[in-house]
């Protein structure tokens, strides 16, 4: 049923599904490029049959659609079928800077990019009517992925309105609608940013599972890019063959 | 974006290393001076630096930004910033070229001479003694009359099907050729005296207006796709020299506590997201060295897609190293995009040091340069 996923994260697959829900997941990298685990997981849950909502803060959505098709899954298909919602951040960030003012309005979830804010209440608003289950469907439970959370430092938003922002969500998406959250950030010891580095120890501290992607210590290797660490596994990790 | 899904055998455990080329049909293909990747059918540009591109896996994307970190004095990257136009001038793209402190019509003029083979001189000599005599005879071919309606030659250097070219650093572009390309301007000193102050998105003035026009170029010529009924594609190559510089109204490059961290910021991520829905591909010179603030230089390099940093030897010991005595200074690759792939191509060494001669500007692999000196040695 699943694919080709990177083998080394196969004990995620189907059945583990049914017990691991409301967990929040993060994804760190170090000195190498996380967004594999992002592609995973996103072809994963949908594969999954999960609803999920996808803030894609980076790329564009034909970036992931290329990726997703090589990993199985259509998103073009799955947004047809409302199993998808996608945010393009840098689409809503273009209507936002060269839009009209009466027309953005203020639903636009990126909209605090033009104000002084710091606020990202529209967004997480984005987030809870996209995964509140209407009546017709039978989607699994419901999944926010967001790539990634440091892009959100880096446009005006403080760290603790970016914690609050997943404080509400967890609330939201994990607590009353049994769904999971996955977060991508990036990480470096020897970084500079203090106010990212607040974000990600904070993360780390709340979520339940981490996946550390890191790039070898010894440097750049064509063949091998890094390695991937498992960390603060939940309670689950003795039923794992 | 400008991409294209080759749809091919993607091998998924390396079991097979066949791949699809996209076929020479296909329509993007078709645009001067660009070559689509065979591993993941990213449309490519050359970077004007056939070295450079064989680091970067084999040219730049289209729809993405590269961010070149300047050396001390700015001198290579300034140089590196001007093969990009060139080459822009010599495949027939339009060029968008913005700067704080210089005129962009300066810029331009002082543009390497592209290098072509002695055969396209030749042509070029002839073309004048061509049409003189064929305005005097229309002889009819009797033998090869299947010829007879063909042009007569090649005369257009950007009829140049090659990818990647090289420039002659001690001569300018010819006015002529400048001339055969369009190309749109942004002088910061002349556009704020034109308008009053605005505001937008709290983004320093200059970020804003520059945004604006790019915007503004990127619709009204069509690079977004807003004319479908347009034949013919265009590339639209964005030059932007030293931003973040003081002269662009920002100041992270002189306070440790700058006022407004995020303009230079937010301007990346706005203009990604412009390049990501047009055909073009942009180039931006940073004098990183300058700003204190080393968390900006991080978020800098998240928001951009190829990040290379310059560092030459002028004024270091390492000028005076008999191990570099025939390079000028050391290319870091720092960041390499992956698009629409897990992986990205890139080429297995980090460690490049470049050298710079009149009709080349090559970059080599520092590990063989030592080798090769204590050989010598």
């Amino acid at each position: 049923m699943l694919s080709n996923p990177p083998s080394s994260l196969s004990f995620l697959e189907g059945s583990l599904l049914i017990v691991f829900q409301g967990k929040l997941t993060l994804l760190r990298d170090t000195k190498t490029d996380g967004s594999f685990l992002v592609h995973h997981f996103l072809s994963f849950y949908l594969k999954a049959g999960c609803k999920v909502c996808f803030v894609a803060l980076l790329q564009s959505f034909s970036h992931y659609n290329i990726i997703a098709q090589k990993l199985g899954v259509s998103l073009t298909a799955a947004k047809e079928r409302g199993q998808l919602v996608f945010l393009e951040g840098l689409k809503s960030c273009f209507d936002v800077f060269f839009g009209e003012e009466q027309h953005v309005g203020q639903t636009n979830p990126l909209q605090f990019v033009s104000k002084d804010g710091s606020n990202l209440k529209t967004m997480y608003e984005f987030v809870r009517t996209s995964l509140m289950a209407s009546g017709s469907d039978s989607w699994k439970c419901p999944v926010l992925l967001v790539d990634d959370l440091s892009v959100l430092l880096s446009l005006g938003v403080r760290p603790v309105d970016v914690l609050d922002f997943i404080h509400y969500c967890r609330v939201a998406v994990c607590s009353q609608l049994k769904g999971n959250i996955v977060v991508l950030v990036h990480s470096n010891d020897d970084s500079e940013d203090e106010e990212n580095e607040l974000v990600v120890n904070s993360l780390c501290h709340q979520s339940n599972l981490i996946l550390w992607a890191e790039g070898l210590a010894t440097g750049f290797c064509k063949d091998v890019h890094g390695q991937v660490k498992l960390a603060k596994a939940f309670s689950l990790l003795p039923m794992l063959p | 974006m400008a991409a294209l899904a080759t749809g091919g055998a993607t091998p998924s455990d390396g079991a097979t290393s066949f791949q699809r080329k996209v076929p020479a049909s296909s329509r993007l293909a078709a645009i001067a001076g660009t070559r689509p990747s065979v591993r993941h059918g990213q449309l490519l540009l050359s970077s004007g630096l056939p070295s450079l591109d064989c680091v970067l896996g084999g040219g730049l994307a289209v729809g993405t930004l590269l961010l070149i970190e300047e050396d001390k004095y700015g001198i290579y990257s300034n140089l590196l910033f001007k093969y990009f136009l060139a080459e822009g001038i010599v495949c027939g793209h339009n060029l968008f070229v913005a700067s704080a402190k210089e005129d962009p019509a300066d810029i331009l003029k002082e543009l390497p001479a592209p290098l072509f083979d002695d055969v396209h001189k030749n042509q070029v000599d002839e073309k004048e003694t061509a049409i003189k005599s064929k305005q005097e005879s229309q002889e009819s071919m009797k033998i090869a009359w299947r010829y007879q309606n063909l042009p007569k030659m090649e005369v257009s250097p950007a009829a140049s099907a090659r990818f990647g070219h090289y420039y002659d650093v001690s001569k300018t572009v010819s006015p002529e050729l400048l001339k055969s390309i369009k190309w749109h301007r942004f002088f910061l000193p002349e556009e704020m005296s034109l308008h009053p102050e605005i505001k937008t998105c709290n983004m320093t003035c200059g970020y804003t207006r520059l945004l604006q026009s790019i915007q503004r170029i990127i619709y009204q010529e069509g690079f977004d796709g807003s004319y479908p009924q347009k034949k013919q594609k265009n590339i639209l190559r964005i030059g932007i020299q030293s931003l973040g510089s003081v002269l662009w109204g920002d100041d992270i490059c002189c306070t440790d506590n700058p006022e407004d961290i995020f303009s230079l910021t937010k301007f990346l991520y706005v203009l990604r997201g412009l390049l990501r829905m047009s055909l073009s591909a942009c180039i931006i010179t940073v004098p990183a060295h300058l700003i204190q603030n080393k968390a900006i230089m991080e978020r800098v390099t998240n928001l951009s897609d190829t990040v290379v940093g310059l560092e030459s030897f002028i004024g270091s010991e390492r000028e005076t190293n008999p191990l570099y005595k025939d390079y000028q200074g050391l290319i870091h690759v720092h960041q390499i995009p992956r698009l629409n792939s897990l992986i990205c191509d890139v080429s297995g060494t980090k460690d490049l040091a470049f050298r710079l001669k009149r009709k080349q500007f090559t970059i080599e692999n520092k590990k063989i340069i030592n080798i090769a000196t204590l050989i010598n040695n």
